[in-house]
C-alpha cells in the first residue's frame, strides 16, 4: 500500500526541547513518520508522550519556551500533474507568510476542548469567516454563506440560526462540530485532530467519530489523530504511530499494531486497558510503575524501568533507534535489534 | 446472595434545582436532576451508576452524602451500631458520625489534595476532626493506611506535588479509608489517570475491597471500567434510572435501548470489531424541559406510539432485571462479549 504512494507529510528526526528555568525537557526527541493521502494515521501515547507537542510542531505553534531544535518536517504539495514541490517546515519563521498560508490552508487543527478554543466575546459565525477571510479574497457576505455551508456540512442544525450563537449557548457536541467547520472552511488536505472527542461523551464521541470519517471520503482528506484512547484509534486509524516520552517505539499498520504488537510497551498497554470485551470483576494486568517526570528522564531506552524484558547493560545504556520487523512495522527495541 | 444485608436502600430519590430568572430572580422553572430514582445497595458488593454527563448520577451520588439535601425521597443507610437511618431527612447535627461511615473519592486527584499540607495531614485529617487516637495513633495509623494502598510510610512527610496522579489518587483513597467507612461513593476515581495506570487503581479498589469488606457505589461514564468493578451497574438517563440488573447481564443482554446504544458506542480496541456502530441522532432531552412519555423515546429507534404518549415506569422483567421500556418484553437487543 505504501510503496507505490508518495507521502503528503513526512515528520524526520523531529526534536522539539522545551528550556524552563529549571532544565531542559525533551518533550519530542527523535519522531519520524510519514502521512499519506487520503488515510488516517493515529498518534498514541499516554501523557507527556510528546504526541500533542509533534503536533504543535508540524503547525508551527509551539509555545516558548519550547522550540524545534532539530529534524524535518516536510509537506509535499501538488503542482500540476505528477512531480510535486517539496516544503521543510522547520525553515520557515512560525510568524511568516507561508505558515499562516499553510495553517488553515494546508493544514488545519481541531483541538480537544472546543470551549476554550472559541472566544467567548465573538460568535461562531464571525470566527468561522474570519478564519475564511484571512485565506480566501471574499466579501463578508461570501465568506457568511460559505460559514452557513460548513456548519451545514458538519451536521449543525439550523445552521443560518445557529451561526450567530456564541460558544457557549452551543452543547458539548455541536461546539465540535463547529470547530471542525472552522478547520475545514478553507479545504486543508490535512487535518489534526487532537484529542477530538475526549471531552465529549459516548455517543456523542460516536456522532463525531462518524462525521470526521464521512468528512474524510467525500473530500478526500487525511487525517492525523492524536488520541490517547486506544479504542478510537483501532476504530479509525489506518496506520499508527505509539510514542513514549518523546520517542515512537512502534509504529505499523492498526491491524499489526493490535494484533502482533512488538515493543514491549505496546504489549502492555494493549493489555492493561479496561476492555468491555473482558469477564466481570477480574484483575487487570497493570505497567509497573508510573510515567517518570520530564526531568528524570531514564537514561538509555526510555521505557526500561518499567520495562518486563529489561535487559541490565544493554536497555540502560544507549538507546535503541527504530528499525523494521515486518510488513511496515517499524519497532524501538534491543529485543529485536541487538545492540 | 441470599443472606446479603441491604446496607443502602434509596427510594423515590428526587432532586429538582430551581432556575431563576430576572431582576427578582422569580423561580421559572425546575432542572429534575434527579426524578423518582430508586435502588438499593447490598454489603460487600459494588453497584455502578453510568450515563451521559447531565443525567444525574453525580446528584444522585451527592444526595446520599448529603453533600446537598434531596427534594424528596428516602436515603435508608444501615449504619454499623444497627439501626436504620433515612440520611435524606436527618438533622444536619445527626449526621456527622454517620459521615465516618460514608468516605468519598474523588475524580481529580490534583485538585482533590491541599498542596500545602503533608500527607500525613491529610491522610489523618479525618482522624483529627473526628479526634481519634493520640497523635502517636495516628501516625500509625496513616502509615498503616499508606501501606495498604501500596505507598511506603516514609513518604508520610512529603507534599502531594511529589507525587504522580496515580499516586495521588492512592492518597486520596487512603484518606478515605482512615476511618473504616463501610460504604465508599467514588465519583469517576480513574477517569483523569492515563491508562496503564487506570489499571492500578481498578486491581486496587478491588483488593481493598476483598480485604476490608467495602461497599461501592461507583459513578462513573466508562463502561469499560464499570465492567471490571461492578456487581450490578444502573444506566441513569435525564435523571432517572433506565435500565438496572448484574454486570453480565447488562452486558451480553440489555433491555433498554439506550443501553443497547451506550454500549455499542464504545470503541471497541480491536480493528477487526469495526462493527456498525448504533449512532444515536440528536442530543440528551433537556432536563428543565423534557419531552413527552419516554424522555429517550425522540431518539429510540424502536419508538411506537405509547412512548411519545405514557412515561414507562422501572418494572422487573426478569428476577432481578429492572427496565423502563414499553416494549423490554419484546425487543431483541444487542449486547458485547460472551
Amino acid at each position: 500500500m505504501a510503496e507505490n504512494q508518495t507521502p503528503i507529510l513526512s515528520v524526520r528526526d523531529l526534536k522539539t526541547y522545551f528550556f524552563p528555568d529549571e532544565g531542559t525537557v525533551k518533550a519530542v526527541d527523535g519522531a519520524s513518520f510519514d502521512l499519506y493521502p487520503r488515510k488516517t494515521l493515529g498518534i498514541v501515547g499516554e501523557s507527556g508522550c510528546g504526541k500533542s507537542v509533534t503536533a504543535r510542531s508540524i503547525l508551527r505553534i509551539v509555545e516558548r519556551p519550547g522550540r524545534i531544535v532539530g529534524g524535518a518536517i516536510l509537506l509535499r504539495r501538488d503542482s500540476g500533474n505528477g512531480r510535486g514541490t517539496e516544503v521543510d517546515l522547520t525553515q520557515f519563521d512560525p510568524e511568516s507568510r507561508e505558515m499562516r498560508q499553510i495553517r488553515g490552508g494546508d493544514i488545519g487543527l481541531i483541538f480537544q476542548e472546543p470551549m476554550t478554543s472559541f472566544s467567548p466575546v465573538h460568535t461562531i459565525g464571525n470566527q468561522i469567516v474570519e478564519t475564511i477571510r484571512l485565506h480566501q479574497d471574499v466579501s463578508e457576505q461570501q465568506g457568511r454563506r460559505k460559514a452557513i455551508e460548513m456548519l451545514h456540512l458538519v451536521g449543525v442544525p439550523k445552521p443560518e440560526r445557529r451561526i450567530d450563537e456564541y460558544a457557549f449557548q452551543l452543547s458539548g457536541g455541536l461546539r465540535q462540530r463547529a470547530m471542525i467547520a472552522m478547520a475545514l472552511a478553507c479545504g486543508p488536505r490535512i487535518l489534526i485532530a487532537d484529542e477530538p472527542t475526549t471531552a465529549l461523551d459516548v455517543t456523542t464521541q460516536a456522532q463525531i467519530l462518524d462525521l470526521l470519517r464521512h468528512l474524510q471520503e467525500r473530500e478526500g482528506m487525511t487525517i492525523i489523530l492524536i488520541t490517547h484512547n486506544l479504542g478510537v484509534v483501532a476504530e479509525m486509524c489506518d496506520e499508527v504511530v505509539v510514542m513514549y516520552l518523546g520517542r515512537v517505539v512502534e509504529q505499523g499498520p492498526v491491524d499489526a499494531i493490535f494484533h502482533a504488537p512488538k515493543h514491549p510497551y505496546t504489549q502492555a498497554l494493549l493489555r492493561s486497558i479496561p476492555s468491555i470485551h473482558a469477564t466481570v470483576r477480574t484483575e487487570l494486568p497493570t505497567i509497573a510503575g508510573s510515567i517518570p517526570h520530564p526531568y528524570n528522564r531514564p537514561t538509555g531506552c526510555p521505557f526500561h524501568p518499567r520495562c518486563p524484558d529489561f535487559m541490565p547493560g544493554t536497555c540502560d545504556r544507549s538507546e535503541p533507534g527504530l528499525h523494521p520487523v515486518g510488513d511496515n512495522q517499524d519497532v524501538s527495541c534491543f529485543l529485536y535489534h541487538p545492540a | 446472595m441470599g443472606t446479603s444485608v441491604r446496607l443502602l436502600d434509596v427510594k423515590g430519590l428526587q432532586k429538582f434545582f430551581p432556575i431563576r430568572k430576572g431582576f427578582l430572580k422569580r423561580e421559572a422553572g425546575q432542572v429534575r436532576a434527579v426524578d423518582d430514582v430508586s435502588f438499593h445497595v447490598d454489603k460487600g458488593e459494588t453497584l455502578s451508576l453510568v450515563g451521559e454527563s447531565g443525567c444525574g448520577k453525580t446528584t444522585t451520588a451527592r444526595c446520599i452524602l448529603r453533600a446537598i439535601t434531596p427534594t424528596a425521597g428516602q436515603i435508608l443507610f444501615r449504619s454499623e451500631d444497627g439501626p436504620v437511618v433515612d440520611v435524606a431527612s436527618l438533622p444536619k447535627s445527626r449526621l456527622r458520625p454517620l459521615r465516618r461511615q460514608m468516605q468519598m473519592i474523588f475524580q481529580d486527584p490534583f485538585s482533590s489534595l491541599n498542596p500545602r499540607r503533608t500527607l500525613f495531614d491529610i491522610v489523618a485529617e479525618p482522624l483529627a476532626a473526628n479526634g481519634v487516637g493520640t497523635r502517636q495513633e495516628r501516625v500509625n495509623r496513616v502509615a498503616e493506611l499508606l501501606r495498604l494502598v501500596g505507598l511506603r510510610p516514609e513518604y508520610m512527610r512529603r507534599y502531594p506535588h511529589a507525587f504522580s496522579g496515580g499516586q495521588r489518587q492512592r492518597i486520596g483513597i487512603a484518606r478515605a479509608l482512615a476511618l473504616n467507612p463501610s460504604l465508599i461513593v467514588a465519583d469517576e476515581p480513574v477517569s483523569a489517570l492515563d491508562v496503564s495506570v487506570q489499571a492500578q487503581i481498578l486491581n486496587l479498589m478491588l483488593k481493598l475491597q476483598a480485604q476490608l469488606g467495602l461497599t461501592y457505589l461507583l459513578v462513573a461514564h466508562d463502561l469499560s471500567v464499570v465492567k471490571h468493578v461492578s456487581d450490578r451497574v444502573a444506566v441513569m438517563y435525564v435523571g432517572k434510572i433506565v435500565e438496572m440488573t448484574d454486570t453480565q447481564r447488562l452486558f451480553t443482554a440489555p433491555k433498554h435501548p439506550y443501553t443497547e446504544a451506550l454500549l455499542s458506542a464504545v470503541p471497541k480496541p480491536d480493528p477487526r470489531l469495526r462493527a456498525q456502530r448504533i449512532v444515536l441522532e440528536g442530543e440528551v432531552a433537556d432536563a428543565a424541559n423534557p419531552p413527552s412519555g419516554c424522555y429517550f423515546h425522540p431518539r429510540c429507534r424502536y419508538a411506537v406510539d405509547a412512548c411519545r404518549q405514557e412515561t414507562p415506569r422501572l418494572e422487573e422483567v426478569q428476577p432481578g432485571h429492572f427496565v423502563s421500556c414499553h416494549r423490554a418484553r419484546e425487543l431483541t437487543l444487542r449486547g458485547v462479549g460472551r
